[in-house]
């Protein structure tokens, strides 16, 4: 017989069973690295339970007054954070102000102006500024920027007390003393007027997340694609004109997610703060009057005083503050994941 | 009929000689408008002022200046390129100011050698800077991180794995969670510590400040950072290394044992040292559940233990001189701690995955060529027992193609 004229058969195609039984070593591998996983699942959802459960204690104790109170005396039935929220805020924002234009500015000048040579030494000073600890910033802040730059002299001279005399009129720039608008124009107001403020506190976590904000900023801007660079450039774009049109679209995100996440960094922030804030509990935005408030610094000052239940209204307070920065961190993830820049880079 | 014209080079510098001297002309320009306005028109007096003063002086005339020979586009490029390096020059002079002003106030501590030798409990704040010293606190700082690191680093870098190889829906919801740990402020890591271990009626607690209680805040602190940084630097990893380990047989062990971890290995040292730079500068968590010590204090289980940036703070809110001379100190040997680390960091990291130092290109050289040795012995062999007993032909194939 020849093997073409051999009937065909038809065999029933039954796919082959293709599960594979990992070995024992893959066994062990996978339950293992799962293990880590759920280990650490299970250790932060005992961290957030944990303040939740304390914190919940103190805030059906306290109601709605929660919100509402300015006042911290725990133990007398009366707090609340709408003090130190504000502050929180007010402080967050200011760093923000100064922190955003010079993180983009030095984001700009590593992605686009800086000569190749010079590109790789000022990522790492950036990246070293991001490194430095808190307390060195509060250190720089406490014993330079404020007495020698901000409010020098007996005076208080400085741009605190510039702004104060000139733009005085607007609610977020005057400065009281013993519940009164002082007149600034008095040079006999001393200069402790001005100390210990909320701006103070504020410009120096704004040179504590300006790094972090702009090593975010610099990896969307230097992803953006060399195509559509050169295609403005051959169009007769000037350099600041492709920035403008190709570079600051496609960073978008990362200029969003940078802020965000600078914006995060400022509002957590406690130990600068700690040192240069004189804790004032009242609910006001006037940034450049001396004394203010903010949850971490409020945490870092009661602690230790503290009673069981005071505990449990300092975590309500920490929980307030936590909420606020998880938000604004998943803005900035959201921000950066939904960017063009955003599919490939990280953070 | 053609006219011969000089041939002439167009210039293709993209900085010509007038822009140089417009620059230079607008700084001076400036710089004596700046005088003018600070010294004896205004009475502002501060450096920021003038500083202030002196920039917008500057913009305007280099605006003016270059809007003579160029038109309107390319003074604004022009402007757009002075504002983004004054802004980071700023950036960068402040870092510079805030390292050194660190340093040079620390200088008058460190310049003894006992600030490196000795503790604090024998020298009060009234002693000269020639007693006492802050190795207490490099001593604790040494002893917390360890600690932290030992609690963080294996169990971080398994989750991450975890995290990379799983496509679960259990995995994404540990990457998510993750990920909105790492918006924990650091103080409310300490706050917790504080309220599980160290107080309270319902807590499992020693009931002091501890050591051990400041390296878990800090492990609190940290972990979210290291896994977020270590799963990063796992999902680089290429895919197709992963298939080719698979196509060759690998067992998933495997591929991670000697393709994942050894391509990741520099930006995994990079995760975990910058976890540490992180760490060890962090304040607030000790700063609750540590305590303050002027003395060694080898046992983290118990009595107060101090780290540098406690110290550094704790000494700087003394009125006493000396006591914030010494403050200094501990945060300019701070900044050297980190400053090392970060160093260390660079020189480890700083490659992509699968990247080579000359040294491991040298190893992974010498191996294949004892391979190729290996390999060489085994044809010869082969051959030798061909010659030996050769196969014997192939049967027929009775008139059948192939």
């Amino acid at each position: 017989v020849k093997l073409d004229e051999r009937p065909l058969v038809a065999v029933e195609d039954r796919p082959r069973q293709l599960e594979s039984l990992p070995s024992r070593s893959d066994s062990a591998y996978l339950a293992i690295t799962r293990g880590a996983g759920l280990a650490v699942l299970a250790i932060m959802l005992v961290i957030g339970g944990f303040l939740l459960m304390r914190a919940l204690d103190a805030i059906t104790s306290a109601g709605w007054g929660f919100l509402t109170t300015a006042e911290w005396q725990p133990d007398g039935g009366r707090f609340g954070i709408a003090a130190v929220l504000t502050g929180t805020v007010l402080i967050g924002l200011t760093a923000i102000v100064f922190a955003v234009p010079l993180a983009l500015g030095t984001a700009l000048y590593i992605a686009e102006y800086a000569p190749s040579r010079l590109k790789r030494l000022l990522i790492n000073m950036v990246d070293l500024m991001a490194a430095v600890p808190s307390v060195v910033y509060g250190l720089w802040g406490f014993f330079l920027l404020q007495p020698q730059v901000l409010v020098v002299g007996p005076q208080g001279e400085g741009l605190p007390r510039w702004l104060a005399t000139y733009l005085g009129w607007i609610p977020l720039f005057e400065v009281r003393q013993g519940g009164t608008s002082v007149d600034l124009r008095d040079p006999t107001v001393s200069g402790t007027a001005f100390t210990s403020s909320m701006f103070i506190a504020g410009m120096i976590v704004a040179l504590m997340v300006a790094p972090v904000a702009c090593s975010i900023m610099r990896e969307s801007f230097s992803q953006a694609p060399l195509g559509e660079r050169e295609g403005a450039y051959a169009l007769g774009a000037t350099k600041w004109g492709m920035i403008r049109s190709v570079v600051l679209p496609f960073g978008r995100g990362g200029m969003i997610g940078g802020t965000m996440l600078g914006l995060g960094r400022a509002l957590g922030e406690t130990i600068a703060v700690y040192m240069v804030l004189s804790i004032a509990f009242d609910v006001k935005v006037r940034l450049l009057e001396s004394g203010g408030s903010s949850v971490s610094a409020l945490i870092a000052l009661r602690f230790g005083e503290a009673s069981d239940f005071g505990t449990s209204a300092l975590m309500a307070a920490g929980l307030s503050l936590f909420v606020l920065t998880l938000c604004v961190n998943f803005v900035a993830s959201a921000a950066i994941a939904r960017s063009r820049s955003g599919a490939v880079s990280d953070a | 009929m053609t006219v011969e014209l000089p041939e002439q080079r167009r210039a293709l510098r993209s900085v010509q000689p007038e822009d140089r001297f417009a620059l230079l002309g607008s700084l001076a320009a400036a710089a004596s408008l700046a005088f003018l306005i600070c010294r004896v028109l205004l009475p502002v007096d501060a450096v920021l002022g003038f500083a202030v003063v002196f920039f917008f002086a500057f913009i305007c005339c280099y605006a003016v200046s270059v809007s003579f020979t160029q038109s309107g586009p390319h003074v604004r490029d022009r402007l757009a390129s002075i504002v983004a390096h004054s802004l980071a020059a700023t950036m960068l002079l402040a870092l510079v100011v805030v390292v050194a002003f660190t340093f040079k106030r620390g200088a008058s501590a460190l310049r003894h050698w006992n600030f490196l030798t000795q503790d604090l409990s024998e020298a009060g704040p009234l002693q000269p800077l020639t007693e006492g010293g802050v190795l207490h606190a490099v001593l604790g700082t040494l002893i917390m991180i360890t600690i932290a690191l030992v609690l963080t680093v294996p169990l971080g870098i398994l989750a991450a794995v975890y995290l990379s190889e799983s496509r679960s829906k259990v995995s994404r919801f540990v990457r998510t969670i993750v990920e909105a740990m790492t918006a924990l402020p650091s103080v409310i890591a300490g706050l917790f510590v504080y309220a599980l271990i160290i107080t309270g009626q319902r807590s499992l607690g020693f009931g002091q400040k501890s050591g051990l209680a400041a390296s878990v805040a800090l492990s609190v602190m940290m972990l979210p950072i290291v896994i977020r940084a270590a799963d990063v630097v796992l999902r680089l990893v290429p895919g197709t290394l992963k298939e080719a380990a698979a196509a060759l047989g690998a067992s998933r062990w495997r591929i991670a044992w000697h393709v994942v971890m050894p391509t990741s290995r520099s930006g995994l040292m990079t995760a975990v040292i910058l976890g540490t730079a992180r760490g060890i500068g962090e304040t607030s968590p000790v700063l609750l559940t540590a305590g303050y010590a002027t003395g060694y204090n080898w046992d983290p289980f118990a009595g107060p233990m101090v780290s540098l940036p406690l110290a550094t703070f704790s000494l700087t809110r003394s009125p006493e001189p000396t006591q914030i001379a010494r403050g200094f100190g501990a945060a300019a040997v701070l900044m050297l701690l980190v400053l090392l680390l970060f160093v260390l960091a660079r020189v480890i990291g700083g490659r992509g995955p699968g990247e080579l130092t000359a040294h491991q290109r040298r190893r992974a050289g010498l191996r294949s060529a004892r391979d190729l040795g290996r390999f060489d012995g085994y044809e010869s062999a082969a051959s030798h027992a061909w010659s030996a007993h050769p196969l014997p032909p192939p049967p027929p194939l009775n008139g059948r193609s192939l």
